[in-house]
């Protein structure tokens, strides 16, 4: 087989990268920008939370998504901590718990005190919780620089700052689109859901785990990453802005953080940023051909969690054109 | 029929399109509830240029007619400013007015809503005011030119369903000729059909839609409560009393015992 080319070096076109390299398939990714995670997989969350997501996605993306898990584990050995997902709520709020707690599976409730023995810097603030001891995270921005080295041992060649058409300049047989919210002029169904996200910095709280805040207006997540650093995220706005994180997200994101540990007031903010997150009508990805050019796109919300399963999909598809995949669009 | 404004629809439920797991569902939900008008928030989708535009292609492939409206305002500048933009977005001069005067309750700046509707009707809006049961601030408001009232029955997204029915009830009466929405507050379809009952003209949703597990299928819960309500006020219904009375006399037997 000749080269396929890959356009976009975010999570979608590293994960494809890495799927095709491993079936023996030479792979040219071509990014419009001079490094990886130019798009909103820079800014996400890291959380694979099939379970979690379930609340308001759809079964696939908890049945597709639970197989992430394992991807990631196998792709980056060190890079993926299961230490399963937290979920609590404000005493006037616990209702949204037992919402939640509806719509999902894989949990087990817990106590105050179980709470306390799972993230002792939360003893005392929740009486209750939901624990989802499946579920893995990240830190996105090291798991896509391990995948671009792993890539290059592999014989990948990489071509940054790259505009043109790749397929005019590099003998290819195949191009896969993977240029995520890029794409938004060219693909009518497709739209843009903006996510405003903001990393904090504190020694004063640690946590092992994702835990996911509820509040019937602003859910948030904390992500706790290296280095004493928290991720916080993120709004869901049906924008395709994607200019600086607005005032009021930042006041929301940063009360809801303190109403989870008021240490989160005296953190640093060390960043804040905003991503695009590209989405079809149902928000599930697809797979779309237009005679070479394969496309993977709409991945919402779950670019990490879904992009395994999809280029797992399109990798056999260029083997096999018979090759079946429930995200494929056939021409 | 019902007619708001001078536009007569037959549906009287109508349904706001926040939340929904997905624009897909959405459009369920909206086929499923029957609805001819929904209501879209301008305020943050809107924040630039070509923001919102793909979201508001859909809403508008929908085939009903769109009731923008002024969530998350809370100053008649800014209620004002983005009844315009949004009459530029959806060529409409239909408002929903919304300027929140609580973050907390989500409760409404009644002050400040007077002063907006009356801007906005004399610049040849046609407002729908969110407000409260108060009697008062009802006047008013159709003095600033409102045809069309728009009072919650519990706060927004609360789920609580009629809180003051007695103040409903007298709201109906003071405003015979005005067409009365219920607009928040609505948990499940029996709260629906309470405040059909009632006479309300029609009956405003968004969360508890959104919010079901399965949106489409409650969408028509929804329809079929707004329908059960509105046909009981049509019928006239029993007053409640406090002894039995046999719905089969039964002959021969004494009457008094």
């Amino acid at each position: 087989m000749q080269p396929v080319a890959i356009k976009g070096a975010g999570v979608v076109g590293l994960v494809t990268a890495y799927e095709l390299a491993r079936r023996g398939i030479e792979v040219e990714i071509v990014e419009r920008a001079e490094r990886i995670g130019a798009g909103a997989s820079w800014f996400a969350g890291g959380m694979l939370a099939p379970w979690c997501e379930r609340e308001g996605a759809d079964e696939k993306v908890e049945r597709v998504g639970a197989t992430a898990i394992e991807w990631w584990q196998a792709a980056l050995p060190d890079k993926v901590a299961q230490e399963g997902t937290l979920v609590v709520a404000a005493p006037r709020d616990t209702r949204e718990l037992d919402r939640f707690s509806t719509r999902t599976t894989g949990y087990r409730w817990l106590d105050a005190d179980e709470i306390a023995a799972l993230e002792p810097d939360l003893a005392g603030r929740f009486s209750r919780a939901l624990f989802f001891p499946k579920e893995a995270h990240l830190d996105p921005r090291e798991a896509l620089s391990s995948l671009h080295d792993t890539l290059v041992a592999m014989g990948a060649r990489f071509h940054f700052g790259q505009t043109r058409d790749p397929t005019l300049d590099l003998h290819v047989s195949w191009c896969i689109d993977c240029t995520g919210h890029a794409r938004l002029p060219d693909d009518a169904a497709l739209r843009g859901v903006r996510g405003e996200m903001l990393y904090l910095r504190t020694g004063d709280i640690r946590l092992s785990r994702p835990v996911r805040f509820l509040h019937p207006r602003h859910p948030i997540y904390v992500v706790p990453r290296r280095e004493r650093v928290f991720m916080v995220g993120a709004t869901m706005i049906e924008s395709e802005l994607s200019g600086p994180i607005a005032a009021r997200s930042l006041m929301e994101l940063l009360n809801a953080a303190y109403a989870l540990h008021p240490a989160f007031g005296e953190a640093q903010i060390t960043e804040t940023g905003t991503g695009i997150r590209p989405a079809y009508p149902d928000n599930l990805p697809r797979i779309t051909r237009s005679g070479s050019i394969y496309s993977l796109n709409g991945m919402y919300r779950h670019g990490f969690l879904l992009s395994p399963a999809l280029a797992h999909d399109v990798a056999e598809l260029l083997l096999n054109p018979d090759h079946g995949s429930e995200f494929y669009d056939e021409p | 029929m019902l007619q708001v404004y001078d536009t007569e629809i037959t549906s009287r439920l109508f349904l706001g399109t926040a939340g929904y797991p997905s624009p897909a569902v959405l459009s369920d939900a909206v086929r499923a509830s029957g609805t001819q008008i929904i209501t879209v928030s301008l305020r943050r989708e809107t924040a630039g240029g070509k923001a919102g535009g793909a979201f508001f292609e859909l809403i508008r492939g929908l085939g009903t007619k769109i009731l923008p409206n002024t969530a998350g305002c809370h100053t008649t500048k800014e209620a004002v400013l983005t009844a315009k933009m949004a009459r530029e977005v959806f060529k409409t001069n239909w408002i929903k007015l919304e300027v929140i005067g609580n973050q907390d309750t989500l409760q409404p700046d009644v002050f400040a809503l007077v002063e907006a509707a009356r801007i906005l009707s004399n610049e040849g809006f046609e407002v729908f005011p969110y407000t409260t049961d108060d009697l008062v601030v009802a006047e008013r408001l159709v003095e600033a030119g409102c045809r069309v009232l728009m009072p919650w029955c519990a706060p927004i997204g609360s789920a609580m369903g009629p809180q003051n029915l007695s103040a409903l009830r007298s709201m109906r009466a003071h405003f015979p000729d005005v067409t009365l929405i219920v607009d928040a507050g609505i948990g499940r379809p029996s709260h629906a059909t309470t405040v059909m009952e009632l006479g309300f003209d029609a009956v405003l949703l968004n969360t508890a839609v959104a919010g079901a597990g399965n949106p489409a299928v409650m969408a028509s819960g929804f329809a079929k409560a707004v329908e059960a309500g509105r046909l009981a006020f049509e019928a006239g219904m029993l007053e409640p009393r406090d002894m039995a009375v046999p719905s089969t006399p039964v002959i021969g037997k004494a009457v008094f015992s």
